[in-house]
């Protein structure tokens, strides 16, 4: 220890014994991705090693993550706390199974964009940044999901929010600026609304670790300033999750960007938002939630009918996307409407599902439009003759995200379904089914009208039109596009077939959401 | 604000704002001051010499890209935090060298890493969103 002039007996306020190398598992994906976004940073110029940087860094990212979610279903909830400070004082990084999985699944699906992003990201636009942009956009999507402390949490997500807005304007068009002021003029003031909310949490307990939270609560028994404290987090996390009626920024501002960049946005940050909302509601404040539950209902099921008949209402594939997104973000609500493990355990389920099914479709709309050259409904065509590969992968994109056995989004729906008819809310269930039908329908269309039809909307049936000029050859489409697509196809084919790993992994999760002991416990140690 | 008495006393002016941003950052430690702070005084320093004598020549005077000041100033913080890897402790657990020097010891410590590698963030990044904007000005 340093010699101050006064000394002072710290060892009782300080981790003593030996740290476990595993435990740094924990903070090697913020380290890495902050290590691999400077460099990126210096060599800003050289856009041609600028991707293997970035390939390279996620790809240990992955290795981390999958060690720290190996090392949390064998040795329970992790944590690790900041400068050896025992917490509440030291900030703490704690990975429950929920995190670490959304973690591992995060830097996959930026992985497969950081690949894809090699062939459709121009040389001027990756000198401004486009990789670095990324991992530090990853940096915040993990630290948010690994980290122990709100107010931290409200950290993470100044870094992801910051690089989003940096990725958003990529290529300095018209149109993008518009969309980035949307989306930018929304998350600040959820985010301020956030930070309230923490500022008057903190004026409450006077803690800021989310498991001393959890237990200081308790004595408050659901009194007012607790179910306040639940209203204000819940405007902010579903502004940032995208809930009805504040989700008119998501459809206004994701078809602006790059599609790579829209497809990072739409599987990681929404979900996020999630995210927070399930420690929030579940872990933080349970009785916050019993008492906003039909709110958290209602919201649910008018989110996901929005975002299901938006879908069917566009013509432009990009904005379908969009309100996909949303009609997710309402089944997710939905579950945390319900509340039970079983729907809690198919909202974990989900949230993994959903980040990689909307990265993958993001990346399918920027391949389609590729091989067809419009976004448009009305003109798109004949693209099953051209890329029956591609057609190939756009139907179990297209019916994993509806919903459809065998593929990832069935177990998801089915968990959810099955916990809201167990806790006898039958609206909830009927709400997400309707919403499926109604995605179907959406997906349907589009399939049939992308892939089956020979050619624009007046083309009659039977005939092949000519592919539009300035469109590629399926031929023409390079590996750096195919290997995500392939790779994320596999991915959801394979949870969907083999579904019980990721169910045990995500009732663990549910169970340890649902009864915070286990967390308590992990962060306190022998403490308490 | 082209008048000669700016220009003339704009170098001096800036030279002293960058000593005294980096005693605000030595400071940091146990006194109010740190590197945040202290690089927001710097950067200051930058934008005087911009005003005064022009964009190109603070870009002269700073040797360095400002990006890669920050990227630098990021991989400084990054590896400050490493050392208690190997000692077995959590992240961030400040280690101390006193090293002596000249009859007296100087306590070197990671933190003092941590907040040089917050100084070099925030001059880089401030001074580059402050460089590109006087640019534009011109």
């Amino acid at each position: 220890m340093a010699a101050t002039k006064t000394t002072v007996d710290i060892t009782a306020a300080m981790v003593t014994e030996a740290v476990p190398l595993a435990d740094w598992l924990l903070v090697a994906p913020v380290l890495l991705t902050m290590t691999g976004g400077a460099i990126s940073i210096i060599f800003r110029k050289k856009s041609a090693v600028q991707p293997w940087i970035a390939i390279t860094t996620i790809a240990l990212v992955i290795l981390s993550n999958v060690g720290l979610l190996y090392r949390v279903l064998t040795n329970g909830v992790v944590t690790m706390v900041m400068g050896s400070w025992l917490p509440p004082f030291g900030i703490a990084f704690t990975a429950d199974p929920l995190g670490a999985l959304l973690a591992l699944t995060a830097s996959v699906a930026t992985l497969c964009v950081a690949v894809f992003a090699m062939s459709s990201i121009a040389e001027n636009e990756r000198r401004y940044g486009f990789y670095p942009f990324l991992l530090m956009l990853l940096c915040g999507v993990t630290g948010a999901f690994l980290t122990g402390d709100i107010f931290n949490l409200y950290v993470w997500f100044e870094v992801l929010l910051i690089s989003s807005f940096g990725m958003q304007i990529l290529g300095n068009e018209k149109g993008q600026i518009d969309g980035a002021v949307k989306y930018a003029v929304l998350n600040l003031i959820a985010t301020t609304l956030f930070l309230t909310a923490t500022g008057l949490l903190y004026g409450l307990v006077g803690t800021l670790n989310m498991a001393d939270i959890a237990g200081k609560l308790k004595a408050f028994d659901g009194s007012g300033p607790v179910l306040g404290l639940a209203t204000l987090y819940f405007l902010a996390f579903a502004m940032k999750a995208a809930a009805f009626p504040v989700n008119f920024w998501l459809p206004a501002s994701y078809h602006t960007p790059r599609l790579v960049v829209a497809a990072i946005f739409a599987g990681l940050l929404t979900k996020v938002g999630v995210y927070a909302l399930l420690k929030v509601m579940l872990l933080l404040m349970p009785e916050g939630r019993d008492w906003l539950v039909s709110v958290i209902g209602i919201v649910a099921i008018a989110t996901m009918l929005t975002g299901s008949l938006g879908a069917l209402a566009q013509t432009d594939i990009r904005r379908l996307m969009a309100y996909l997104v949303i009609a997710g973000i309402g089944a997710m609500m939905a579950g945390i409407a319900v509340g039970n493990e079983v729907a809690v355990s198919g909202v974990i389920f989900y949230s993994m599902h959903s980040v990689l099914i909307m990265t993958a479709l993001y990346l399918l709309v920027a391949f389609m439009f590729q091989m067809s050259g419009t976004f448009s409904l009305r003109e798109i065509g004949g693209l099953y003759i051209r890329t029956p590969l591609g057609a190939g992968i756009g139907l179990i994109l297209l019916l994993a995200v509806a919903g459809f056995p065998p593929f990832s989004g069935f177990w998801a729906k089915l968990l959810l379904v099955a916990g809201a008819l167990e806790a006898g809310h039958g609206w909830v269930a009927a709400g997400i089914l309707i919403s499926g039908l109604f995605t179907t329908i959406a997906v349907g269309r589009l399939w049939i009208f992308a892939f089956l039809r020979g050619g624009n909307e007046h083309t009659v049936d039977g005939i092949q039109a000519l592919p539009m000029a300035g469109c590629s050859d399926s031929a023409d489409i390079s590996w750096s596009i195919w290997l995500p697509l392939v790779v994320l196809t596999t991915l959801i084919f394979v949870i969907g077939v083999l579904p019980e790993t990721i169910m045990s992994i995500t009732d663990y999760g549910a169970k340890t959401l649902i009864d915070p002991s286990a967390y308590i416990g992990a962060v306190f140690g022998g403490i308490r | 604000m082209n008048t000669l008495i700016f220009r003339t006393v704009a170098p001096y002016l800036s030279a002293l704002m960058l000593l005294f941003s980096v005693f605000v950052l030595l400071r940091g430690h146990n006194e109010p001051g740190g590197g945040f702070i202290g690089g927001l005084i710097a950067v200051s320093a930058f934008a005087i010499y911009g005003i005064g004598c022009g964009v190109s020549a603070v870009r002269r005077a700073m040797k360095f890209h400002p990006m890669s000041i920050a990227a630098s100033g990021l991989l400084l913080a990054v590896v400050s935090v490493l050392p208690s890897l190997f000692l077995n402790q959590p992240a961030m657990t400040s280690q101390w060298l006193a090293v002596p020097f000249l009859g007296t010891k100087i306590d070197l410590s990671t933190p003092l890493f941590f907040d040089i590698g917050v100084y070099l963030v925030v001059v880089g990044a401030i001074s580059s969103i402050a460089l590109s904007l006087e640019e534009r000005a011109d």
